[in-house]
């Protein structure tokens, strides 16, 4: 069963999201990967305001292509999230509530998930193209200099994500493998 | 002496880098379609139909079907034969790399040093390699590799007496520990033997196979074979997400080696494993 679900993300969708439930996001939702990730936090640590409301927010960690004519946004599929998590807990500390990337997390993330009440999303690595489909408008808001990897709001219909990682700890990576191992 | 024009070798290139980038290869769209087949988890199922959906969109609107449209590894075999008319053929490759990932929108991934990183703004320098053959063709492969699969890839110099187990579970072993990472399923190169440098090479040029060959030496058949349903037996499945179909193909280059040497490399690819190749 798919479940449909709007941005920002309340405490009450927070806590309707269960390990393994399909998800179609709509609404704004942010994008974001490594050099970005480390203005946010300088920006947090020297007191500054951030470039959009982190209450509620969903970071999307994605480096798009180009956008040819016509387009609002080339292809934009998630790249690996383990390089955002040293930054990641200090989000959610200031109100981050959802996480689109692909592939595990380190402890202190999951450990951050749970204690701020945040779910981990996962998008299919490599259907950038599909995934673009849904991205119904782009607009660079920080850091454009970074090219790829500048802030942009992104305005979604119906993207599609999987909850790996709901605020009760359950992991999808762990459950679904230990499914299917037959070793 | 046969002439080949600066200008076409660019051109040439550049079209393989946007062609490698928006269409994926049928091999592996039948390889999805199989996995589709016999994946038992929902999720995974959901997930190799967005991956096949993904790939249609590539193709029919020319857009890249992965955002990271890589490292362009450029392997060339040129003719002895052959000689680049108006200027050098690396030269050639590199623009024509500038001129595809440019004019076909493709995203721009490569940092100027390693650690100053300072991105090149056209995606060059391309990694070139080159052969000389017989006859009086150029024959070049475009091999767009993405950062995410690459970062899960390894070399590790066994001892002889590791032997074909030793081999074996090296390679397995390194597909446990890349989980979801490399976006499975995957597509699996394994080398063995040569030196350091050349089997880490072999690897990534063992993915140039296509998915569904059958490997010309009947013992490096059966190993992919085997290899191919331990990987499988894992449960790692499409996206990490668990499930049957982790790998689509595993592809071993077996070299000759040193009698105190047993090199043994993995480069990984994911789903997108892109490449085409034009011959002049
Ligand atoms: S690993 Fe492959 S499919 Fe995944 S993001 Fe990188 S290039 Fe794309």
């Amino acid at each position: 069963m798919v479940k449909k679900i709007t941005t920002p993300l309340t405490e009450e969708t927070v806590a309707g999201l269960h390990a393994g439930d399909s998800v179609l996001i709509t609404g704004t939702i942010y994008t974001g990967r490594d050099l970005a990730h480390k203005e946010l936090v300088d920006a947090i640590e020297a007191g500054k305001d951030l470039p959009f409301d982190p209450h509620g927010a969903i970071i999307y960690y994605v480096g798009p292509s180009p956008a040819p004519p016509g387009k609002p946004i080339g292809s934009a599929g998630p790249t690996t999230s383990y390089r955002m998590d040293s930054f990641a807990p200090l989000l959610m500390e200031k109100g981050l509530k959802g996480m689109i990337g692909k592939g595990n997390r380190t402890q202190p993330v999951l450990d951050a998930m749970k204690k701020y009440r945040a779910v981990y999303f996962a998008a299919v690595g490599g259907a950038a193209a599909l995934i673009a489909k849904s991205i119904k408008d782009a607009r660079v808001i920080a850091y454009e200099d970074l090219g790829p990897e500048a802030v942009r709001e992104l305005k979604v219909e119906d993207f599609p994500a999987i909850v790996v990682n709901d605020m009760y700890g359950e992991d999808l990576y762990e459950k679904g493998m230990a499914e299917y191992r037959r070793e | 002496m046969r002439e080949i024009a600066f200008d076409t070798v660019k051109d040439a290139v550049a079209k393989l880098c946007m062609d490698a980038n928006y269409d994926i290869g049928d091999d592996i769209i039948a390889a999805l379609k199989h996995g589709l087949e016999i994946e038992e988890s929902e999720t995974g199922k959901d997930i190799l139909k967005q991956i096949l959906k993904n790939n249609e969109i590539a193709h029919d609107e020319r857009v890249p079907s992965c955002q990271d449209t890589g490292f362009a590894v450029v392997w060339v075999e040129i003719g002895s034969g052959v000689t680049i008319a108006g200027g050098e053929l690396n030269d050639a490759i590199s623009q024509g790399v500038a001129k595809g990932y440019t004019d076909g929108y493709l995203r721009k991934s490569i940092v100027e040093d390693p650690l100053r990183r300072k991105n090149t703004g056209d995606n060059t320098p391309p990694i070139i390699y080159i052969d000389i053959v017989p006859g009086d063709q150029l024959k070049i492969t475009v091999q767009p590799k993405g950062g995410g699969a690459e970062n899960m890839s390894e070399v590790k110099m066994l001892t002889p007496a590791a032997g074909a187990e030793g081999f074996k579970d090296f390679v397995v072993d390194r597909v446990r520990r890349s989980k979801a990472n490399p976006c499975p399923p995957v597509i699996v190169g394994a080398a063995i033997g040569g030196t350091f440098e050349k089997c880490a090479m072999n690897a990534k040029k063992a993915q140039l196979r296509k998915v569904g060959s059958v490997h010309p030496d009947p013992f490096y058949a059966d190993m992919e074979k085997e290899l191919l349903e331990r990987i499988n037996k894992l449960g790692i499945g499409p996206q990490g997400l668990g499930g049957r179909v982790t790998a689509l193909a595993v592809f071993i280059e077996a070299f000759p080696c040193h009698i105190a040497t047993m090199p043994t490399a993995v480069n990984m690819c994911c789903h997108a494993s892109r490449h085409k190749t034009v011959v002049l």
